[in-house]
């Protein structure tokens, strides 16, 4: 008799299933770079910086730090000058003939402790020439201005990065569409405005460490609290002349990402030390005030923002020009300000665009990638704008945002086709859940009550062609392995990958073990563990690669049994027939393969699934318009809203209630989904009330936790509403997009715009700290 | 640096350690005892990675002098767990999903254990602030405040 195909059993896709690696992190079991024991060879390292923001670097003497008992080895920028970057080679290991920041490294002792390195960077003796620096990126961006990088043009870059030579650009996006000049005149109500959004640090609660091993035949491993192993392994074999093969990246948990342990920031250091001790392992760890002054930092932006509607509302044209502190060095940066150019509209429809989105040398730590890519501190300054232009031509803001928002099938303003998304029902969604609309009644008498709407998109930023790869093993015990190359950082992607895995194939979820470390010897290669794209692009290779093994599994039960491998399933990790109503446990025969009948040999042979997947879709853009066929692969859309309070007498901000939904395709796995939206808008909320560089004259003021406040359990609403919406993705994995990095883009702007709404008054320029909007209600007269 | 030796308790086993006397309670757990659960997040006191509980009290470990531990009790987040059974505020905190990357995660924990053994009932206050000093960038705090609360209602 032939069984009814019944419905698949619901498996782990879109199930809050536990996370794979918590149980190792809650008993102390889990192992990050700084646990792995190294044994007594090992030596320690420690980096002399640039006390100076510019100069001519005239004399590194390291004699006496040479010979201080317990030092093995000292470095400099002259026995390694190559050039490094991701996306602009303009910067070596150490400085080699001149300094760009405070904190630049210059040389690196290793030594038999951390104490007596320390003290033989006080023995080396530098000579450095002072020159003018920049530290205003509007004002460096002039002809005239010192110039950081007069060896700019013979940088190597792809060509969608566009620096300006004789200048200090390094990277200038444009897009021109439509014509904004002409459409000013039919504006019925415009909005001009500047604003500041001041260099934020990560602040991962785990710092940078990175041990490097070299052997006698000069092959390199290193151990790295790394986002990027592979890319890692491709930057620094170029920059140590090293085949890619014999430079091994090996990669365990790590403590909190952010987009700072992207790329290549200071692993570079251990490995110049390395190569001259061979057979030394040389740990090299930042510290805390190190990870604040040295490590890529969000950069400031400067937004020039008009933008101007009709008098129903209607976005006609906005004018973006953007100048991004870059920093010293830009060869990652220059990325975030091409990311933030193409997408310098957020999710709105608007006809006519004129942007420029300009990177800019200054004498300030360099500038990387920071969770949001740009798009917090473009969404600070334009979701504002919005609020405004809503106010001045008396419009709600949620009818006003729901009017203008980007829809599947509106033209992109580089002229790609919006897919389809369902960032209108994130914001009603997230307008019903703080009662939008409603007026409240402050909490006490000497409190100001208000509320706040913001929107948001990003796309995944990165090459056109980042690929991602898996290896799917099965196991004679009833398991499997899953490989892959990208990072668990805290975001739980071993988790989703595992859940995938098990959803494709037809295993139980538990069955599945996701292998770490990464290691680039034995793990399939993965670009970088950013931009979100993990859940989306790395969910699509280990699909492919569970369907491969899947298949193999049904083609050799199928031989086995002479049946038709479309009349099998796998379910629950058993192989049944639909027609001869056979079963048999996939770990029966995975391994060992099957006998044939009457003891005439065996079929099959271990089983191992393989996946790779590249957008192969995405495409150039004219360097002077900005546009082309499809500048992104996808964008993931979202919505926050805030109910808010402040105290006259102190200035103090409160969130009472927060609410935040975006479209994530598809739900891999719920509550992880919610975890990040939660954190996200926790990193969003501190930076928006506490964080700030205080840079003076390229000294970083508060490299620390007692200086640099971030939120703590006392800061945060005791409850934020956490939503999705899930408008299927067509190149997604199940219709997954990510949303790693978009719960803190629409922050910023969500609370300035419930500060105004509660007191009247805008303070555009995070942080939104007690005094400054103390000192902004005085000033408006509304405390005396 | 001359050494010191010292006889404490840690995780319930009497442990004989020589330190350097300018090491810390923290190095000692790590690099002589091996208990890397510990985390160092900024080595001065002010992010609590390294936060574990000494004679009953949660200490920053990165605060506290190793030879002052001499007849010392101490606990890490090796020692929560009893014979492969995890203590509640384990159990909790991962099905709460109060655990992103894991680094906040034994500070938390022993900040919490110090809480709940001084405490056995505490108000959502009172877990907010004794955990006000322990930094943690991943998980926006709720899900660990709820954990914590899970465990001192079965405690
Ligand atoms: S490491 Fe001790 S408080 Fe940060
Ligand atoms: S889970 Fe990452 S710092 Fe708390």
């Amino acid at each position: 008799m032939v069984v009814a195909r019944k419905e698949k059993t619901a498996g782990p896709v879109g199930q809050s299933v536990l996370r794979n690696d918590v149980l190792e992190k809650a008993t102390g079991a889990a192992v990050y770079t700084d646990d792995i024991q190294f044994g007594p060879g090992l030596l320690f390292a420690r980096v002399k910086r640039s006390p100076v923001p510019h100069g001519i670097l005239k004399k590194v003497d390291v004699s006496k730090a040479l010979a201080l008992p317990g030092v093995k080895c000292v470095v400099t920028g002259k026995d390694y000058p190559d050039l490094m970057g991701l996306y602009l080679k303009d910067r070596a290991t150490f400085a080699v003939d001149r300094v760009r920041f405070i904190g630049e490294p210059v040389a690196a002792v290793a030594a038999v402790t951390e104490e007596i390195a320390e003290a033989a960077l006080d023995l080396i003796e530098l000579e450095i020439e002072e020159l003018p620096a920049v530290f205003d990126p509007e004002l460096g961006a002039q002809k005239g201005a010192p110039l950081l990088h007069p060896d700019l043009e013979n940088y190597v870059h792809p060509n969608f990065i566009f620096p300006e030579p004789g200048t200090n650009i390094s990277n200038h996006f444009k897009i021109r569409r439509g014509d904004v000049e002409a459409a000013w005149p039919k504006c019925a109500a415009i909005v001009e405005t500047k604003v500041r959004v001041p260099h934020i640090q990560h602040v991962p609660i785990e710092t940078h460490v990175a041990v490097a091993l070299a052997d006698d035949k000069g092959k390199v491993t290193l151990w790295s609290s790394t986002q990027s192993p592979f890319a890692q392994r491709a930057m620094l074999a170029k920059t140590f002349h090293v085949p890619e093969s014999d430079m091994r990246v090996i990669a365990t948990y790590v403590g909190g990402g952010f987009g700072c342990k992207a790329g290549v920031t200071m692993e570079a250091i251990p490995i110049a030390l390395a190569l001259k001790v061979k057979g030394h392992p040389v740990k090299f760890r930042l510290t805390r005030e190190e990870e604040f002054y040295t490590n890529f930092v969000r950069q400031g932006l400067i937004l020039n923002l008009k933008v101007g509607c009709d008098k129903d509302g209607n976005l006609l044209a906005m004018e973006n020009t953007m100048y991004w502190d870059g920093g010293a060095y830009t060869e990652y940066g220059v990325n975030v300000t091409r990311a933030g150019g193409y997408s310098s509209t957020g999710p709105f429809d608007i006809p006519n665009v004129k942007t420029d989105s300009i990177c800019v040398y200054t004498n300030h730590p360099s500038g990387g990638p920071y969770r949001g890519f740009g798009m917090s501190e473009l969404h600070t300054g334009l979701l504002q704008v919005m609020d405004m232009l809503a106010e001045k031509i008396g419009m709600d803001k949620v009818e006003f945002l729901k009017k203008n928002v980007i829809q599947g099938g509106d033209t992109v303003a580089t002229g790609m086709t919006m897919h389809e998304t369902g960032i209108k029902e994130c914001v009603d969604k997230v307008a019903a859940a703080i009662d939008w609309g409603k007026k409240e009644a402050p909490t006490a008498p000497n409190k100001l009550r208000g509320k706040g709407i913001a929107v948001m998109w990003k796309a995944p930023a990165m090459p056109p062609n980042a690929g991602s790869s898996a290896i799917v093993k099965m196991n004679s015990d009833g398991t499997l392995d899953v490989s892959i190359g990208g990072q668990e950082i805290g975001q739980g992607t071993f988790t989703a990958m595992a859940q995938i895995a098990a959803q494709t194939l037809g295993m139980p979820y538990d069955a599945v073990r996701v292998s770490g470390p990464i290691d680039t010897k034995y793990s399939p290669y993965e670009w970088q563990t950013v931009a979100s794209r993990l859940t989306w692009s790395m969910g699509n290779a280990v699909r492919l690669a569970a369907q491969d093994a899947r298949q193999k599994i049904l083609n050799l039960v199928a031989e086995a049994w002479k049946e038709d491998p479309k009349d099998l399933d796998i379910q629950d990790g058993v192989v049944i027939s639909y027609k001869s109503e056979e079963s048999i446990p996939v770990k029966d025969f995975v391994v060992y393969g099957l006998p044939k009948e009457n003891d005439q040999g065996w079929i099959g042979g271990p089983i191992v699934g393989t996946g790779s997947f590249m957008p192969t879709y995405v495409t150039g853009l004219d360097p002077e318009t900005g546009q082309g066929p499809r500048a992104v692969v996808h964008y993931t859309t979202g919505a926050q809203a805030v109910d808010i309070e402040i105290d006259k007498e102190t200035g103090r901000l409160e969130v009472l209630r927060a609410a935040a939904a975006f479209d994530v395709g598809k739900a891999i796995n719920p509550d992880l989904v919610a975890g990040q939206i939660e954190g996200g808008f926790v990193q969003g909320m501190s930076s928006a009330m506490f964080e700030g560089a205080m840079l003076e004259n390229g000294v970083w003021r508060n490299p620390s936790f007692v200086d640099y406040r971030i939120a703590t359990t006392m800061d945060v609403p005791p409850k934020i509403d956490a939503m999705f919406v899930e408008t299927a993705q067509d190149d997604g994995p199940y219709g997954a997009r990510g949303v790693g990095e978009h719960p803190m883009v629409p922050t910023i702007a969500a609370l300035a715009n419930a500060i105004k709404d509660a007191t009247g008054v805008r303070i555009t320029n995070p942080p939104f700290s007690a005094e400054k909007i103390y000192l902004a209600l005085v000033d408006a007269g509304i405390v005396k | 640096m001359s050494l010191h030796r010292i006889t404490l308790k840690v995780n319930g086993s009497t442990e004989i350690v020589d330190v350097p006397g300018n090491w810390t309670l923290l190095q000692m757990l790590r690099e002589k005892l091996a208990l890397t659960g510990t985390k160092n997040g900024c080595a001065s006191g002010e992010c609590g990675a390294c936060t574990v509980i000494m004679n009953g009290d949660a200490v920053n470990s990165c605060m506290v002098l190793a030879a002052e531990c001499e007849g010392a009790e101490i606990i890490t987040v090796e020692g929560l767990s009893k014979e492969g059974q995890l203590d509640a505020l384990q159990k909790f905190m991962i099905e709460t999903g109060g655990i992103q990357c894991g680094f906040c995660t034994p500070g938390v924990l022993l900040s919490a254990k110090a809480l709940l053994m001084r405490n056995p009932n505490p108000s959502e206050y009172d877990i907010r602030e004794a955990l006000a000093g322990n930094l943690c960038r991943c998980t926006g705090y709720n899900r660990i405040i709820t954990a914590v609360q899970k465990a001192a209602a079965v405690h």
